[in-house]
């Protein structure tokens, strides 16, 4: 377990803001306890400074896990987020899409948001735009990227890709193995 | 929905002292627990039973789902009626053969009926008998005079009923004709091998309850009259037996030694011949002296049923025995059967992420049929039916709630956290127990969830994250590591591995695949696990310094020799009350061992008494090392060691320990040969050294 370098500590950033945008503030400036970042075993965990310091004392090999793992770092050194970091993105996400309940199960098995299954999206959401998907009930299912803005959704075939998927709480149970 | 209804967990029954005599005493037993509850469960009628229940129960089950009924009202109602039946007969009984009882009018499955009516006819008579002489109450006092009729044989009731001959005619006479019925119908019932009851049949049998009451009801204005009674009812009781006997057409002969070889030879007897067996056997064994064989013991009778409950119910000889021997007869049955039937899913809401009325109507919305698991519980919810896998709705992926049995609430209730402390699970995979206690954490403080299985932290992880716990650091180290890794926890909890005696009816394997070393190596690593847990928990602890033990274990050597062996090598712990409402207390005396009397403190769950799986949950309270103590011993050590630097007594010791060169020389010697014959010398004859000696 250690910091981040400077590189990293870009990678993780630079992805995060493209989910939450400024909000990334709120979680390094936390009102109620410092938070941090920490590598473990290519994982990036955000974990409050208590818990850090008495996880320090356990040992690497034996340490699984701490917080919540917000990713992993690839092998050529990019970061791709974990479903994990899902409860943070969706407190501060900017743009949400919501989807109907016929879409639920659809983007839970992996499939992308078409645009039959869309319930609800924020105005104003650009293209290629980091967004969190929200069930109607508002229950965050997962997070991806528009395929569209906003305006360009209205002229689509209900059968067009709103929202490419890149995570979802369903990878809980289908990647149990790889995601830890 | 009156099948799935009778899997409905039980309400807890309220704690209560209750006094689990050995097998020997069940006659008595029966007695003193009928004469305890003021109702008497056996002659009440039986659709009694079922009105007046619902009315305890609605307003809880209200509370949860009310909106789901006000959109089905006329269902839900119905369901709940018949839901409510079942738990209302398991409620009632305190003890288990009350519950055979109603569960023989309640259960369709075919295979278990014969076998509970053969029960249930047994007691009907029996109760029945007992209910009526209960005014005298004190039945072992000789001077009640109907103890004498218990030493009698069966086959002598004509000269018993000599004394009272006069009145019990006139008696007969008056009464309905129906309960003699009663007594026929269902052992007939026994006899169809179906055991259905029928409408008609139950109506029949209620009335014929009912006409009971109504003439024990007069019976109780004459006490004199009412002994009398009695005494008719025990010849009713006889009656019942040789009707018995007459359907099977032989009395019931248990098997010599031979001749078990003979059927071993045979490859096994018949099902049914176990069967039926294990009837009479539960039966002779209720009342030894009376319907024993004469010159067969009562251990050759265990022996038997023992043995046919191996092979009737798939348990290796071992490991039945070691069941068997935990409850008193009747019971132990009720133990295996109950470990055939699966128990009721239930799911534990997560409190950081839902609320249970919100969870339980977006699953009711979805097609599940559920309803809280009682009242002491507030985030459980029982699933009776769902059209959609339970563990894999939307709600379950969003981590509103985890799959988790009944029992394993009970630990973390036990334990109970408070927000800002620092808590271990010990044994934590596959984390229910873990993100119980961070909900209750409320996300505050820090949880250590350790599972040395490194395989298993994954699913563990995975679940901490899905239920959005971010207190919690998964380590995987071997738990007898922990207060080296880290100590100075406040609450720690230790679900220890165990052989699994009380989850069979999920893992049927346990039967077969547990044998004596496995029990010996389990408690060893209970041992060693528990006395790391006491040492990980910091006792200056300001709200804390509390660890739970826990096993999914019936067996004594595995929960109660454990904590009686910490007990023993920490002075600085001791037993605190679970804060558990219900649950059997901890054995304290266990063939021939007695434990520490506080071990009553601890609590013990069984699938046929609270329809959750098998559990032991015992609560330590960790003390500071008593200052007292320790200035004691200090001082002891230091009054011994002092006199030893001083003048005097020193020189005394030295002549103590000094060498005796004397005493030696035969040692010397043969030192000395036998170091010459390894050189190849030949030693000198022995006889003059050791004549020098002496």
């Amino acid at each position: 377990m250690r910091p981040l370098t400077e590189d990293e500590s870009k990678a993780v950033f630079t992805k995060l803001a493209n989910y939450i945008g400024k909000n990334l503030i709120h979680l390094i400036d936390r009102q109620d306890e410092p938070y941090c970042f920490r590598l473990q075993k290519d994982r990036v965990y955000y974990v409050s400074e208590s818990s850090m310091r008495l996880g320090i004392s356990v040992a690497r090999p034996n340490l699984v896990s701490l917080g919540t793992c917000f990713g992993k770092f690839s092998k050529s050194g990019k970061f791709k987020l974990h479903v994990t970091a899902l409860d943070y993105l969706a407190q501060y996400a900017k743009y949400k899409v919501w989807i109907k309940p016929n879409g639920e199960m659809p983007f839970l098995y992996g499939n992308h948001v078409v645009k039959a299954h869309l319930g609800r999206i924020t105005e104003d959401t650009p293209e290629h735009q980091g967004v969190v998907v929200f069930s109607m009930k508002d229950i965050p299912l997962g997070f991806g990227v528009t395929a569209r803005s906003t305006v360009d959704t209205r002229k689509l075939d209900p059968t067009a890709i709103i929202v490419f998927h890149q995570a979802d709480v369903g990878e809980y149970l289908r990647d149990e193995d790889t995601l830890f | 929905m009156g099948r799935r209804s009778k899997n409905k967990q039980a309400a807890p029954e309220p704690l209560e002292k209750k006094v689990w005599p050995t097998p020997k005493k069940l006659g008595k037993r029966k007695a003193d627990s009928d004469s305890d509850s003021d109702d008497k469960p056996s002659t009440r009628p039986t659709k009694k039973i079922k009105d007046s229940k619902p009315k305890a129960h609605a307003p809880d089950s209200k509370a949860v789902i009310d909106k789901a009924k006000a959109k089905d009202k006329g269902k839900s109602a119905a369901k709940k009626g018949k839901a409510l039946a079942k738990p209302a007969s398991d409620n009632d009984s305190g003890d288990g053969w009350e519950d055979v009882n109603s569960d023989g009018d309640m259960d369709k499955d075919e295979r278990l009926a014969p076998f509970r009516y053969g029960i249930d006819d047994d007691l009907e008579g029996f109760t029945g008998n007992l209910d009526e002489i209960m005014d005298d109450d004190n039945d072992d006092d000789p001077l009640a005079g109907t103890v004498q009729k218990f030493d009698f044989d069966t086959d002598q009731e004509e000269d018993e009923i000599q004394p009272v001959s006069k009145r019990k005619k006139s008696k007969q006479s008056e009464r309905p004709l129906k309960i003699i019925p009663t007594g026929s119908d269902t052992s007939d019932d026994s006899d169809d091998e179906g055991g259905r009851v029928t409408m008609a049949n139950m109506e029949a049998r209620s009335r014929a309850l009912d006409a009971k009451a109504a003439a024990e009801a007069e019976l109780d204005d004459e006490e004199f009259q009412g002994a009398a009674a009695s005494d008719d009812e025990d010849e009713d009781l006889n009656m019942d037996e040789e009707g018995d006997g007459d359907a099977d057409a032989e009395p019931f002969h248990l098997p010599t030694a031979a001749e078990r070889e003979a059927e071993k030879q045979k490859g096994g007897p018949d099902l049914m011949v176990v069967q039926r067996r294990m009837r009479e056997c539960v039966r002779v064994l209720g009342r030894f002296k009376r319907l024993a064989e004469k010159n067969r013991s009562r251990s050759e009778y265990t022996e038997q049923l023992i043995a046919d409950i191996a092979s009737y119910y798939g348990y290796n000889e071992f490991l039945a025995e070691k069941l068997f021997q935990l409850f008193p007869v009747a019971e132990a049955i009720e133990f295996f059967e109950a470990n055939e039937v699966p128990r009721p899913v239930t799911i534990r809401t997560n409190t950081l992420k839902a609320r249970r009325r919100d969870l339980a109507q977006a699953l009711v919305n979805r097609g599940v049929n559920l309803e809280p698991i009682g009242k002491w519980t507030n985030v459980g919810l029982q699933v009776f039916e769902s059209s959609v896998p339970i563990g894999a709705t939307p709600e379950y992926l969003a981590g509103h709630y985890m799959l988790q049995a009944a029992s394993s609430f009970l630990p973390v209730i036990a334990l109970s956290p408070q927000p800002d402390e620092r808590v271990l699970d010990m044994a934590s995979a596959p984390g229910g127990k873990t993100t119980h206690m961070a909900a209750l954490l409320q996300n505050t403080g820090v949880v250590f969830a350790n599972d040395t299985n490194k395989a298993r932290t994954k699913s563990l992880t995975a679940n901490v994250h899905r239920l959005g716990c971010k207190n919690v650091v998964v380590c995987s180290y071997d738990g007898r590591e922990f207060p080296k890794v880290m100590g100075g926890f406040d609450r720690v909890l230790l679900d220890a591995p165990c052989s699994g005696t009380g989850v069979i009816s999920k893992d049927q394997s346990v039967k077969v695949n547990k044998s004596e070393r496995d029990f010996t190596l389990l408690s060893h690593l209970q041992k060693q696990l528990i006395l790391c847990a006491i040492d990980s928990v910091n006792p200056d602890s300001k709200a804390g310094g509390y660890i739970v033990y826990s096993t999914c274990s019936v067996t004594v050597d595995e929960n109660e020799s454990v904590v009686d062996y910490a007990l023993r090598k920490r002075p600085n712990v001791k037993l605190v009350d679970t804060g558990l409402s219900f649950g059997r207390e901890g054995y304290t005396k266990y063939r021939g061992k007695t434990f520490h009397p506080s071990i009553g403190l601890t609590r013990r769950f069984y699938p046929h008494v609270h329809n959750m799986d098998g559990f032991y949950v015992a609560k330590f309270k960790v003390e500071k090392r008593s200052k007292a103590t320790k200035v004691d011993e200090a001082a002891v050590h230091s009054n011994f060691t002092v006199p030893l630097g001083e003048e005097a007594p020193a020189e005394k010791v030295q002549e103590d320990v000094g060498f005796d060169s004397e005493e030696d020389r035969p040692y010397l010697e043969e030192a000395k040969r036998r170091r010459m014959k390894s050189k190849g010398l030949r030693p000198p004859p022995r006889s003059k050294p050791t004549s020098t000696t002496v």
